[in-house]
């Protein structure tokens, strides 16, 4: 496969590479280091200019008015869109547009006109309610929020942990059991509107990326009717598992955004800084490190293209999203931390976004399966039935 | 962590904010009866964290007024989270945060 960016490719990624050092950077270093937002005039300004750039609502399929940006131009944009300090999380800071959860793209046309196209406008937003406290790797199987029938509907009684955006959204997609015999397969899908009674958002729940929270959720006795449900009774857990799969090629996409910068910045302090009467570019030691970004950079990048390239022509992509997933967060992660390593002290400092990025790369091994899932994956591929 | 901040109130004076640590975290300031006025953050950008903010707030408030202080990394997501516990609690804002909102503050209802 070639994975050079077309000339129209590179365009774009010009222009957007532009955008980030141009608008966010400035911005950026005027806000707090664990911020997540701006202020909303330069969000409103900085949206006009995405519309003009014909890039905004990055991830809306063209056929619900978005551009048409297929996948492996998007994972290349995504790339670009993460080298700033709050680009793993929030790529300039949302500025892109967002295209709300890929299921309710699934949904039916009423639900769709009270969901997908108000969220599309911006009028709506939404939380995906899946990992409860029981588990999230093995979601299937760890999911105990029941939903019992009862008067044409469904009664949700449960808990949800590690659910971002549950406090400002007007509703969320949530995973409940409903039928307790049938393991993967009684696993059902619901539309729950944030303001029906028995939804509470019970907690704040603090993690290493201090500039945002997830939050913990309660269903008591929460009754919603048939029209809540989003696809089939029971067939809930396939359109999880679409999103889970898919999510993985952009997500690995920001991992290697966020390693190129720290690379970069790394390359710049060891070519000026001096130790002992020595560049540190000079020593073995140093040289090293930044080949190991190098390689990991280069292999990440690598898989994540394969990935994208085979969903783009609509070849199954699962073990290869596994891989692009798996290789984007772990060397990810090992770059930041020999960023930091060449750094020194400035290196563990709120001054420069690495310690940001150290803190936010760890959870992007566990974010979207974590890293023992992904290779269990891919080693369910290597011993089944398609060894080769 | 205790969801709601709940250590006894100091007096707000020069002399108890100047022995503050220079450490990041959340902070409340309330009147004589303890009604609290404000919720604020010491973030990164603050020269010396906590201390500098309540040198701050005195400096503008003044004698008369009550403080105190939680150290914590996550200063941020505290100080939504104190946010909205205090409007959860109270139908509202402290009076000073309500003239100038965070954007897109969440609601929690804590049990």
């Amino acid at each position: 496969m070639d994975f050079e960016p077309s000339a129209e490719q590179q365009m774009l990624i010009d222009q957007v590479r532009r955008y980030v050092r141009e608008e966010i950077l400035p911005l950026e270093a005027k806000l707090d280091p664990d911020a997540s937002e701006l202020p909303p005039e330069d969000f409103k300004r900085l949206t006009e200019k995405t519309k003009a750039m014909g890039l905004f609502g990055i991830d809306i399929p063209k056929e619900f008015g978005g551009p048409d940006i297929d996948i492996v131009t998007r994972v290349l944009l995504a790339i670009e869109m993460a080298q700033h300090r709050a680009g793993l999380y929030v790529p300039c800071y949302g500025t892109f547009g967002g295209a709300g959860l890929a299921q309710i793209f699934e949904a039916n046309e009423d639900q769709k006109e009270r969901y997908l196209y108000p969220t599309l406008r911006g009028e709506k937003k939404a939380f995906f309610g899946l990992t409860e406290p029981s588990g999230g790797s093995d979601p299937a199987r760890a999911i105990q929020t029941r939903a019992e029938r009862k008067d044409n509907g469904w009664v949700l009684n449960g808990a949800k942990i590690f659910i971002s955006n549950a406090d400002r959204a007007q509703y969320g997609i949530v995973f409940a059991r409903t039928d307790a015999s049938k393991g993967r397969a009684g696993i059902t899908c619901f539309i729950i509107d944030s303001d029906t009674p028995g939804f509470h958002v019970r907690r704040v729940v603090h993690t290493l990326r201090s500039s945002h929270y997830a939050t913990e959720l309660e269903f008591k006795d929460c009754w919603v009717s048939d029209h809540q449900v989003l696809g089939e009774v029971n067939k809930g857990f396939a359109v999880a598992n679409d999103r889970l799969t898919r999510q993985r090629i952009p997500y690995a996409a920001g991992c290697i955004g966020v390693a190129i910068a720290a690379h970069e910045m790394a390359i710049e302090w060891a070519k000026m800084r001096s130790t002992f009467g020595e560049k540190l570019s000079h020593r073995q030691a140093v040289q090293w490190m930044l080949v190991d970004n190098e390689i990991d950079i280069r292999t990440a990048k690598h898989f994540t293209l394969e990935a994208a390239e085979k969903a783009r022509r609509g070849l199954p992509f699962r073990i290869e999203a596994s891989i692009a997933k798996l290789t984007a967060s772990e060397g990810g992660g090992r770059v930041v931390d020999r960023a930091m390593q060449i750094h020194g002290g400035m290196g563990m400092t709120k001054d420069l976004p690495l310690e940001r990025w150290y803190r936010e790369m760890r959870i992007r091994r566990v974010g979207e399966g974590p890293s023992e899932v992904q290779r269990m994956v891919i080693a369910r591929e290597i011993l089944g039935s398609n060894l080769r | 962590m205790r969801l709601r901040l709940d250590k006894p109130w100091q007096p707000l004076t020069a002399e108890t904010a100047r022995r503050l640590p220079g450490q990041l975290g959340v902070y409340q300031v309330a009147d004589a009866r303890g009604t609290v006025l404000y919720i604020g953050q010491a973030g990164a950008r603050s020269p010396f964290g906590l201390r500098s903010e309540l040198q701050r707030e005195y400096e503008e408030r003044g004698d008369g007024c009550q403080f105190r202080v939680e150290v914590n990394q996550q200063y941020r997501s505290r100080w939504f989270e104190l946010l909205m516990v205090h409007q959860a609690d109270h139908g509202s804002l402290p009076a000073d945060n309500a003239k100038n909102p965070p954007p897109n503050l969440g609601r929690l209802s804590p049990s």
